[in-house]
């Protein structure tokens, strides 16, 4: 049986309220935690299949060209080596998430520095290592652009906006600014480096891999290969992390499944941290310009957001920076601008929260400096200016809590301790206080769960992937609560796509989607319990391992007597996303010290406040948000990816030279959730929440600078030497 | 990595005797051999010899090249005696790395200068001739100060800036037979042949590192880096401050992040010798530290932050107020 | 080579290359795939285990030098049902999302507790020569060597401050 629904309507039942088990939203532990303490969670790497292989991929040395020789002998005469492969197939650069299609092939033509041409495959991993540093390669080379700033960049006519007469606005307005900010590349740097396993039975292959959307990820790899769909099987029960780099197939899974069937072995490549670097998609670095008109009230009259980024010639995606700035505050009179830049790094995609992370951080950062033009509290300023109707399309929003959050932020953090720059000092520190907004788009996407109720409990089947968002213990708790079984009788098997396909993990869609169909699948179970009680779904009670309706009570297993129940559920987004503007929404707040003398700075406390539906569990959603918060802390202060100027390629590519924050430098981090409920968001009211805590957060932390030592950092990240007041 | 040939020295003539590549920590080699940066064919592993020990010697200490990190910041002597020490190990790597690197093998860290570490970029340090590629690369990290037109690689480490501060004395064991190297000769400069970075032959052993007596004073040791911990310097110094009657008595100066070694100069600590400490002061001796730096467009903020944490550092030491 | 190796209380006679690191010879000869592989460079933590007693990163350590050694990794300090304090402190208190860095931080975190008990100071020690006490900061700093991208640091501040004590 097959629960269908397209989310055509608010749905604001809100039936998960009347619900009796109580589970739904409660602090569960998750579900894997156990074996993921023991190290018995077993990543994309860590099969053994016998007769394993170790293949690893060899790069270009040259920006663009092609290659037109590869000399494999000292390679192949090394010991252990079984064969160097530059099959045709052999991809570029990874999908971008979602893609029908595998991503760009032929390793032969070199579109960036770094790319993959070749794997050797050797017997031992030992012995691969070296081989690959052995092959000699020669190359035609060309010359190509790798700086963003120095080629004409694409307008592309769909991606401007204009409303009113922005530059009039400007030119009238009480007060205004005109500031451009520029963000580096970034990198998503899961802790799990991309890697897969690949079996062949017959013309069937099963790849172990790291990913994060199976069901497109197989639509990807069977077309890479030039096979069938269902030629290809996808295992993803544990992913170390994703952030966007493991939405689309990467080199390593086509590569493992070409070699595998030449060799007739079961074949591993796993790339290496600087592999990760050079291969995996990167955030596009931007040069975002913002442009704000207001009044002497601090009401804005003119809002413009232009942004740069860049990609490869040709590729699809292009970092969506002001994704939000069109309905985020109000203005008569606004302009978006998008540019991009081809040119020859590596390719750029998705990562956590493409477009708002650094168009809310940039946009956050400049809406502080006209706070502090027009003398207007920086929480105020945007209070007044938070729109009735989505500016433009003149839509309601679902529901808009950007003020709440932002009063109940600025109350629980002490705002009004904020003082003026340079006024608070504690020996060599200067104290300081920042905020920004939070606020990050909402979206569906199709999914399917099947869920089995026996007689011990119930199970929940679907390709979904838990990439330590908490999918296990949310779906478990889902079912928990429509079936009313304590959750430890509830199972929860992921990441196959032998499974009903799923959203899969990105976007911040996973929870709502993949927790929907899971939803459904549990509401007609409900409905066939019902039927069995004599009652309506509306009128079953169902807690402990119990059915009641009125004052009949009885136990699921007398119900079913000896039968299994299984339901499949299947969302759909339908009208609802088109009728209302739905985001999810937050406020940061961020004390930090500067150092007088070094321009060091420590970030010492930071609060977010988030509205993003229901909460499905506490403790997993609150972990999701300290994450995107600490996002926010490198991106502000030391992430950045260097480009050399010759090549384009990362030169600091790896994890001492590309400086994730540490330990050291995270501290106290506070997350509140409003009770928030968002029927279009569907029936169980639930909305995104993985990347909304990394929107705005780094602007919370360079206002938070600007306030302590009155030194504005437009050029990220906030390193000692920007920063030396 | 390439293939080699292991072996376990059983005594340090053993290991003298060998010619081969020694490991101890394996922190930076193994980092080395996996990139094929270092490409040794014989690998002798040394980290079982008698030298883990710190003893008395004389009025001073003497410090087995074996001794791990960890264990040489937290002897009580070397934090009562010479804290400046203590605290540029603390600053330095993690708690796991300070496990494993020792004493000998941390003088010898190679540079981290991306270029040094990415096989298909040129580097006169890898391949005597081959080009820099820092020089008009990516040069945030490396050297102003001491560089030459075919490196600007800067040394990584935060102990060997201590020791230059504190006159260490480096015991070699080699085919001559045993010699003491003060550490202000241990190192060279890059010039026409960057590869060559310390006056080691073929064969020579670190065995110890000698302190000698304790200098008394201040002890400082400021790191300034990309983030609160676990990263290489911007640029640290090590500072040895001993105040009397109002005035500085001596004072020992060495930097990290601004040369490719250790960096003391002698004219600014005579600058300091005798003078009431004062911001003025502080800046005069920063123009001799700095005089000669031969900055690139990444890295000359280097030149200012320098000047910024001697003052802060000297301040401190000389328990002088904050500077305004 | 031949190496003798006793993990988690058990003797395992390795005979691999030589360039086998401990990380690998873990991983791909011993099927003790807790300890895991985030950068192979001593760059990030995940791959900490404990040697003689001691918090080390397996990834810059040759399986040959070990011979003869004590180690311990994630699947020696408990298992589900019988985790350890620290373990079951990781769980309750969400100091992990992923999973993947987290056998290295609980390594980690079970070698630092002895290294403070030890008196060892760190970066964040005020006073070099008094008692060292376990602080929120101290721990920070203590355990910057394990990097967490999902960033569940304060929760692993939580954790361990939790069986510290």
């Amino acid at each position: 049986m097959t629960r269908h629904r397209k989310i055509d309507h608010p749905d604001n039942d809100n039936r998960l309220d009347s619900m009796a088990q109580g589970v739904l939203g409660k602090p569960v532990d998750r579900l894997e935690g156990p074996l993921k303490v023991s190290g018995l969670a077993t990543y994309a790497s860590e099969a053994r299949p016998s007769g394993m292989a170790h293949g690893v991929l060899v790069r270009a040395t040259i920006t663009k060209g092609r290659v037109v020789g590869i000399d494999r002998q000292a390679a192949l005469a090394l010991p252990g080596v079984m064969t160097v492969i530059t099959d045709p197939r052999m991809v570029r650069y990874p999908a971008q998430g979602m893609a029908g299609k595998g991503p760009k092939a032929g390793p032969d033509v070199v579109d960036y520095h770094g790319q993959p041409i070749a794997l050797v495959v050797a017997e031992g991993f030992e012995q691969a290592r070296h081989a690959a540093k052995a092959l000699r390669i020669t190359y035609e080379e060309e010359p190509a652009p790798t700086d963003p700033d120095t080629v004409t960049p694409e307008v592309p006519d769909a991606k401007q906006k204009a409303q009113g007469d922005l530059d009039a606005a400007i030119r009238d307005a009480a007060f205004s600014v005109d500031c451009t900010y520029t963000t580096p590349t970034l990198m998503a740097v899961a802790m799990e480096p991309h890697a897969a396993i690949a079996e062949w039975d017959g013309d069937r292959v099963t790849v172990r891999a790291a990913l994060q959307m199976l069901a497109s990820d197989r639509k990807q790899l069977a077309d890479a290969l030039g096979v069938g769909p269902e030629q290809v099987r996808l295992l993803a029960p544990y992913v170390g992390g994703g952030f966007g780099s493991k939405l689309g197939i990467a080199p390593e899974a086509v590569a493992a499944a070409i070699a595998a069937k030449e060799l007739g072995v079961p074949v591993s490549v796993a790339l290496t941290r600087m592999q990760e670097f050079d291969i995996t998609h990167r955030r596009s670095e931007s040069r975002q310009r913002v442009l704000l008109a207001a009044g002497a009230d601090g009401v804005l009259t003119g809002i413009g957001h232009e942004a740069l980024v860049s990609n490869l010639p040709d590729s699809p995606f292009s970092e969506p920076v002001t994704q939000a700035t069109p309905f985020t505050y109000q203005a008569a009179h606004r302009r978006i601008a998008h540019r991009i830049a081809r040119v020859h790094r590596s390719c750029a995609g998705s990562v956590r929260a493409p477009g708002e992370a650094i168009g809310v951080t940039v946009f956050e950062a400049a809406l502080d400096e006209l706070a502090e033009a027009a003398g207007i509290d920086p929480v105020e300023l945007r209070l007044r200016n938070i729109p009735d109707r989505e500016p433009g399309t003149g839509r309601p929003y679902s529901v808009n809590r950007l003020g709440d959050c932002l009063r109940e932020g600025a109350h629980r953090f002490g705002w009004n301790q904020r003082r003026a720059p340079k006024e608070r000092l504690e020996g060599e520190w200067f104290i300081g206080m920042g905020m920004a907004a939070a606020v990050r788009v909402n979206m569906l996407i199709e999914s399917r769960a099947r869920v089995t109720l026996t007689e011990d409990g119930a199970k929940v089947e679907t390709d979904m992937t838990d990439i330590g968002t908490g999918t296990y213990t949310i779906l478990r708790q889902i079912a928990a609560e429509m079936l009313g079984l304590p959750v430890d009788l509830v199972e929860v098997h992921l990441g196959d796509t032998d499974f009903p396909p799923a959203a899969g993990s990105g976007g911040s869609f996973g929870a709502a989607s993949s927790g929907t169909s899971v939803y459904l699948a549990c509401e007609d179970i409900r409905a066939r319990i019902a039927e069995r009680m004599g009652c309506t779904d509306a009128e079953l009670r169902l807690q402990d391992g119990r059915a009641s309706f009125r004052n009949d009570t009885r136990e699921l297993r007398e119900l079913l007597a000896g039968e299994v129940l299984v339901a499949e559920g299947h969302v759909e987004p339908g009208d609802a996303e088109k009728q209302a503007r739905q985001a999810t929404w937050g406020a940061h707040f961020a004390e930090v010290a500067v150092s007088r003398h070094t321009g060091e700075v420590r970030v010492r406390r930071m609060l977010g406040v988030f509205a993003c539906g229901r909460i499905l569990n506490e403790k997993t959603a609150r972990s999701q948000c300290l994450g995107g918060m600490t996002f926010g802390i490198g991106m502000a202060l030391t992430e950045g990816v260097e480009h050399d100027p010759r090549t384009g390629h990362i030169v600091n590519r790896d994890l001492a030279g590309y400086h994730l924050p540490s330990h050291a430098d995270v501290p106290e981090q506070d997350v509140v959730f409003l009770p928030d409920r968002d029927g279009f968001a569907g029936p169980m009211q639930a909305k995104g929440i993985g990347e909304l805590g990394i929107c705005g957060a780094g602007g919370a932390v360079l206002n938070a600078i600007y306030n302590a030592c009155g030194v504005r950092v437009r050029d990220l990240p906030a390193t000692p030497d920007k920063v030396m007041p | 990595m390439r293939e080699f040939q292991y072996s376990r020295a059983t005594s340090v003539a053993d290991a003298v005797a060998s010619g081969a590549t020694f490991i101890a920590g394996g922190t930076n080699l193994l980092d080395l051999m996996k990139h094929e940066i270092a490409v040794p064919g014989r690998v002798v592993d040394i980290s079982r010899l008698d030298l883990d020990r710190i003893e008395p010697e004389g009025e001073g200490l003497r410090i087995g090249a074996l001794v791990r990190n960890s264990d040489l910041a937290a002897d009580h002597r070397v934090r009562q005696s010479y804290p400046v020490l203590s605290r540029a190990l603390l600053a330095g790597a993690s708690g796991q790395l300070r496990n494993m690197a020792t004493t000998g093998g941390n003088l010898l860290q190679r540079t981290r200068c991306p270029y040094f570490y990415d096989t298909a970029m040129p580097c006169n340090k890898r391949e005597p001739g081959a080009g820099c590629s820092a020089i008009g690369g990516v040069n945030r990290m490396n050297a102003v100060l001491g560089v030459s037109d075919q490196c600007i690689a800067a040394h990584p480490s935060d102990m060997a800036v201590a020791m230059m501060a504190l006159d260490a004395v480096v015991e070699v064991e080699g085919a001559s037979g045993t010699r003491r190297i003060p550490i202000t000769e241990f190192y060279r400069l890059p010039g026409d042949t960057p590869h060559m970075e310390t006056a080691l032959d073929r064969g020579d052993l670190i065995t110890a590192v000698l302190l000698p007596a304790p200098k008394g004073g201040e002890h400082r040791y400021r790191k300034v880096r990309d983030r609160a911990s676990y990263a290489f310097a911007l640029v640290s110094v090590a500072a040895v401050v001993r105040m009397e009657g109002g005035v500085i008595a001596d004072a020992a100066l060495a930097f990290g992040g601004l040369a490719p070694m250790p960096w003391r100069v002698s004219a600014a600590e005579d600058a300091l010798q005798g003078q009431p400490p004062s911001p003025a002061l502080f800046d005069r001796a920063a123009d001799l530290v700095l005089s000669g730096a031969q900055p690139q467009e990444d890295n000359a903020f280097k030149l200012p932050m320098a000047r910024r944490v001697l003052a802060a550092t000297l301040a401190d030491a000389c328990r002088m107020e904050d500077p305004q | 080579m031949q190496t003798e190796l006793f993990i988690n209380g058990r003797v395992h006679r390795l005979d691999a290359d030589a360039r086998v690191t401990l990380l690998d010879a873990l991983r791909h000869h011993l099927g003790l795939t807790g300890t895991k592989k985030g950068c192979d460079h001593g760059q990030c933590g995940a791959c900490t285990v404990l040697v003689d007693g001691r918090r080390v990163n397996a990834c810059l350590t040759l399986a040959c030098m070990c011979d003869g050694a004590e180690i311990t990794t994630i699947e020696g300090l408990g298992e589900p049902g019988a985790l350890s304090p620290l373990q079951s402190a990781f769980i309750a208190h969400d100091g992990f999302q992923c999973g993947y860095c987290t056998p290295g931080q609980i390594c980690s975190a079970t070698a630092m507790m002895d290294e403070i008990a030890a008196g060892w100071p760190s970066h964040a020690t005020e006073d070099l020569n008094a008692p060292v006490r376990p602080s929120p900061e101290e721990i920070r700093e203590r355990m910057s060597g394990n990097l967490c991208r999902c960033a569940c640091y304060p929760n692993i501040v939580d954790a361990i401050m939790e069986v510290q004590g």
